[in-house]
């Protein structure tokens, strides 16, 4: 058995020595399913941020990562053909520099979150995961039906966005700029957890009254952990855009919830690097399962069944041979 | 096989490596899992049947599944093209999977082969050199119905279809060629299961006919659905809700009704005659509409292969140009945006022993081509 | 717009929301009783569905396929609970909400593996096909009417189940303190899986007899499973009662918006806009009926748990 920060160490430096490595070799493909690893990661991060920390079981994350993934969408179509988004008060560009749509995702994920948050925390429990569901099932439904930006077709952008010192179409260099972001916000992460509000976000999972008397609002707390939270799965979506060279209201749908929820329970809830190792993992099944069988989704079911019932703590909590620091 | 076959397939191989043509490497991308897994199957067994006849070795085909999810879609072209290094893409039957995979491959110098989807974006200022629709434009079997509607003296027909971009694009078509007047035209939710509410309109709507575009399990409903109704209105679709996949589902309530189709199982040609007929003894039932576009994309990509060397970009293109090869259709060519000229039909939906298939009855439009031609430059 | 087109939307309204009433049924029961989240539930519609089809293939009778329906949801949801969702009372919905999503996965692909990828074919009964006239010369299909009845007649039977009978008191004393009445002698868990097989057989019902007029296809049960979530959330989970009240009001809601916003946005824009943009907006009018519901009450018009 390893601690789990020898362990997180570990993971950070397979995650970057596997890419490189392969594409040292020529395995370019690899480096792009290491992308989608990390890219993935960073949103199940975000979620993991409310899930784990907060105790708030959201079924519709996904709205926050499609909000990322269509301000990428918006911004970069309308910077590709030259087109303002806005001419009337003012003039508004599109743009195809990535760290302008970043901070645009970021911002436009967390007042979408401090929205549906707002209105959500009002209720917990099943209430709780099924309003959120409801807001991600709205701006699905919404994407759908909105014809200016593509609709259920989706938006196209041709060319990757730019940043600065970098060429981003090559899978290398995007790698690592995503690889760099995911560190950056474990980081942030980290300091989060051990701050006064990551510490009082802590007590009010395991009991709300308790921190009332206190003195501090738990609903202001859950609700800040649930923006951040959002942001960052805002962020993962531009990303994950950026790699698909794509938007779709796929991005809205439940079923990206469902998957997101899955990184972060298959690697184990509340732990720094659970959505990390989750989404490694997720990958590597749907790759390698999706080879062997027509049904592999059969495959991956039972698998998920089984981690569940037997592997509480996810793989992290079973390598370390500790309950998940979850009450 | 013998060792001698072998022994001598290879020294045949090893003395043909001079002269031959390169191998070709096929990605085929296509929904074989969950709700449509019928089509993406379909196109599929058409398209190896056709490989498997010409008896070629020479082609490698990797066929993946998108589970008709356009992240998925994206990540498996990336990896044929990064990693699997395949010369020509294929098999994607969703507009929207199609829209998010063919504009990078062929920027990425790849040749895109499409078996079913036809968005008009990829028809006008997206088209591409590289990319050849052998199925239709998405408009064209909508253009076809609303000149059908012409000829059978509809003037005032009630047209619904769900709330997307094909949807609005079946409507846009439908109402291209139709001369009569609209006596309501209804937005349905995508995956919407009952159309009770439709149904009531157009009841009260005064219609003389009905066009409908509902792929896949919403057409299924709304027939049945409206056969119950008991309104009696005559309905028009395009081929989709009332292909051999989905006919048997819908069943009693689908007979008698037209629809407008690219390919019908009797049409009349030597190539369309052994293909029904080899396709049914190999897999044991009839081929649909999507299996006819399968087999004709690699019937198109074979004939190709017999003139020009896949790494001689443009004399293959010219060769893909020329589209010289027996089509299950009959007369077929590309126009100058790389999408069919073809014809048209009418099919009614009839009874055979138990069996519910199509019979054609009449021809929509002769030599059709798509309105977006005039905008596509390479 | 005339009086009976409105008539037959709402009687359209009614039949959805009748229908949406014996699939959440199930949903709202196992919550109220186990404290479970069970996402599984639109599998067993699908399974009913799936079963239906078959029998009346085989058969050619509908009552049978009915029957069929029910018996064979019934023992899926019995071998479900007894396999997989009795290890889940006790974890946290989180565990619950990975599990049965776990479960749709298996159950659609083993569906599709079993069935193939094609629609099945299940058809009304021809002594229910066709429309009927009713006063006021409103002609409505008698199938539906049919489903109307049955909805009514599920929410009557589970009303004398729950009130009348030695199951129903255990029912409602689980719902109430699950440790007092094992504590009385009450086999607890014999009870999960008779709450857990009849809801499981209600699902399998509702599919067989939405099947009949859809498409019997995997994944069906998908898009019926979130809207059966917004009733029991609307009505508030574990209340039967708002459970009924809230399906009637979340399939009036869809029905009559779907059909009279793109009317009403046509008075005051230009009528192709008023179109798209009332779609759009009907497709999301449940969703936003459920969150203004729960932020007025946050655990639903019924609820009673916070």
């Amino acid at each position: 058995m390893i601690a789990e920060k020898h362990l997180n160490w570990l993971i950070a430096a397979l995650l970057l020595a596997v890419p490189v490595c392969a594409w040292w070799f020529g395995e370019i493909y690899t480096v792009t399913l290491a992308t989608r690893v990390v890219v993935l990661a960073l949103a199940g991060v975000g979620l993991n941020l409310a899930l784990g920390a907060g105790g708030l079981v959201s079924l519709g994350h996904a709205a926050f990562f499609g909000v990322g993934g269509y301000a990428m969408g918006i911004l970069a179509s309308h910077g590709q053909n030259y087109d303002p988004i806005l001419t009337e008060p003012f003039l508004i560009e599109g743009t195809k520099s990535m760290p302008v749509i970043w901070l645009v995702a970021i911002i436009a994920g967390g007042l979408s979150a401090l929205a549906i948050g707002a209105l959500s925390l009002r209720t917990s429990g099943v209430y709780f995961i099924m309003i959120t569901l409801a807001f991600g099932q709205m701006f699905y439904y919404f994407a759908i039906s909105w014809p200016a930006y593509g609709g259920e077709d989706g938006l196209s952008i041709y060319v990757r966005n730019g940043f600065p010192g970098l060429n981003t179409l090559q899978p290398i260099q995007y790698f690592a700029l995503c690889y760099v972001l995911l560190i950056a916000v474990l980081l942030l992460c980290a300091r989060l957890g051990a701050s006064p509000f990551g510490l009082a976000l802590n007590a009010v999972r395991q009991s709300a009254p308790r921190v009332e008397t206190v003195g501090l609002s738990p609903l202001r707390l859950r609700l800040t952990a649930f923006v951040i939270s959002g942001a960052i799965t805002a962020l993962a979506g531009a990303l994950f855009a950026d790699l698909s060279r794509f938007v779709s209201p796929t991005m809205f749908s439940w079923h990206t919830s469902g998957e997101i929820m899955i990184f972060v329970i298959l690697g184990g809830v509340g732990r720094l690097y659970g959505p990390v190792i989750g989404a490694c993992l997720f990958i590597l099944l749907e790759h390698w399962l999706g080879g062997v069988s027509e049904y592999w989704q059969l495959f991956l079911g039972l698998l998920l069944l089984g981690v569940v019932l037997f592997a509480r703590g996810g793989v992290i909590g079973v390598l370390t041979r500790k309950e998940a620091g979850h009450g | 096989m013998t060792l001698k076959t072998i022994v001598t397939a290879g020294v045949l191989t090893a003395l043909g490596a001079t002269t031959a043509l390169a191998d070709v490497k096929v990605g085929m991308i296509t929904t074989l899992s969950g709700g449509g897994a019928g089509l993406g199957i379909d196109v599929r067994d058409g398209f190896m049947l056709a490989v498997e006849q010409s008896g070629r070795d020479d082609i490698e085909v990797v066929i993946e599944d998108d589970q008709r999810r356009p992240d998925v879609a994206v990540q498996l072209a990336d990896r044929m093209i990064q990693s699997d290094d395949v010369d020509v893409l294929t098999g994607i039957v969703w507009s929207n999977l199609a829209m998010a995979v063919v504009p990078s491959a062929v920027a990425q110098g790849k040749f895109y082969l499409s078996p079913n989807a036809g968005p008009s974006a990829l028809a006008g200022r997206g088209c591409d050199q590289n990319y050849f629709n052998v199925a239709w434009q998405n408009d064209n079997l909508h253009e076809a119905a609303g000149a059908y509607a012409n000829d059978a003296g509809y003037t005032n027909s009630f047209i619904l279809a769900p709330n997307y971009p094909a949807g609005q694009d079946a409507l846009t078509g439908y109402k291209r060629l139709y001369e009569g007047d609209l006596s309501g035209e209804v937005f349905t939710q995508l995956g919407q299961t009952d159309y009770a509410a439709e149904i009531a309109q157009i009841r009260a709507s005064g219609a003389d006919s009905v066009y409908f575009f509902l792929p896949g399990g919403m057409g299924i409903s709304f027939l049945k659905q409206y056969a119950d109704s008991g309104v009696d209105i005559p309905v028009v679709g395009p081929a989709f809700s009332f292909d051999q996949g989905v006919l048997q589902a819908v069943g009693e309530a689908a007979l008698g009704v037209r629809n407008t189709s690219q390919w019908s199982k009797d049409l009349d040609n030597a190539a369309n005659v052994a293909f029904v007929e080899s396709f049914q003894a190999e897999f044991g039932r009839l081929p649909s509409l999507y299996a006819s576009q399968g087999f004709d994309t690699a019937n198109l990509l074979i004939s190709a292969m017999d003139v020009a060397d896949v790494d001689d970009q443009d004399a293959f293109r010219t060769a893909l140009e020329a589209a010289d090869f027996d089509s299950t259709r009959g007369d077929f060519a590309f126009a100058s945006n790389h999408h069919p000229i073809q014809d048209i039909y009418v099919r009614e939906v009839i009874l055979e022993g138990d069996v519910y298939t199509n019979a054609i009855i009449a021809t929509a439009l002769t030599d059709h081509s798509d309105v977006y031609a005039a905008e596509c430059q390479f | 717009m005339s009086m009976i087109l409105l008539i037959e939307q709402a009687l359209n309204g009614l039949q959805f929301g009748v229908m949406l009433f014996v699939m959440a049924a199930g949903l709202t029961l196992v919550f109220g009783v186990m404290g479970l989240i069970n996402l599984a539930h639109g599998s067993l519609y699908m399974i009913g569905a799936f079963a239906a089809a078959t029998v009346a293939g085989l058969t050619g009778s509908f009552l049978l396929a009915l029957a069929a329906s029910l018996a064979a949801a019934a023992a899926a949801g019995a071998i479900v609970e007894i396999a997989v969702i009795r290890r889940l009372y006790a974890r946290d919905h989180l565990d619950q909400v990975l599990a049965t999503f776990a479960l749709i996965l298996i159950f659609s692909e083993g569906t599709r593996w079993l069935f193939g990828s094609f629609p099945l074919f299940l058809d009304t009964p021809d002594w229910l096909s066709g429309p009927v006239e009713l006063p006021g010369g409103i002609l409505y299909p008698a199938y539906r009417l049919g489903i109307i009845g049955v909805g009514l007649a599920v929410a009557l039977g589970l009303y004398l189940l729950i009130s009348r009978t030695r199951l129903g008191i255990r029912i409602r004393a689980g719902e109430s303190d699950r440790e007092m009445i094992a504590a009385l002698g009450v086999d607890i868990s014999k009870l999960y899986t008779l709450v857990f097989a009849l809801g499981a057989a209600l699902a399998g019902l509702a599919g067989a007899l939405v099947g009949a007029i859809q498409s019997v296809q995997v994944g069906m049960g998908e898009p019926v499973l979130i809207l059966a979530f917004v009733v029991i959330v609307i009505g508030g989970i574990g209340s039967i009662k708002g459970a009924l009240v809230a399906s009637l009001l979340v399939g009036l809601t869809d029905t009559m918006g779907g059909f009279l916003l793109p009317i009403a946005f046509a008075q005051v824009m230009e009528p192709a806009n008023a179109m798209l943009l009332g779609s759009a907006l009907a497709s999301m009018l449940i969703y936003i009926l459920m969150a203004v519901v729960l932020i007025v009450r946050p655990s639903g018009l019924f609820g009673v748990r916070s």
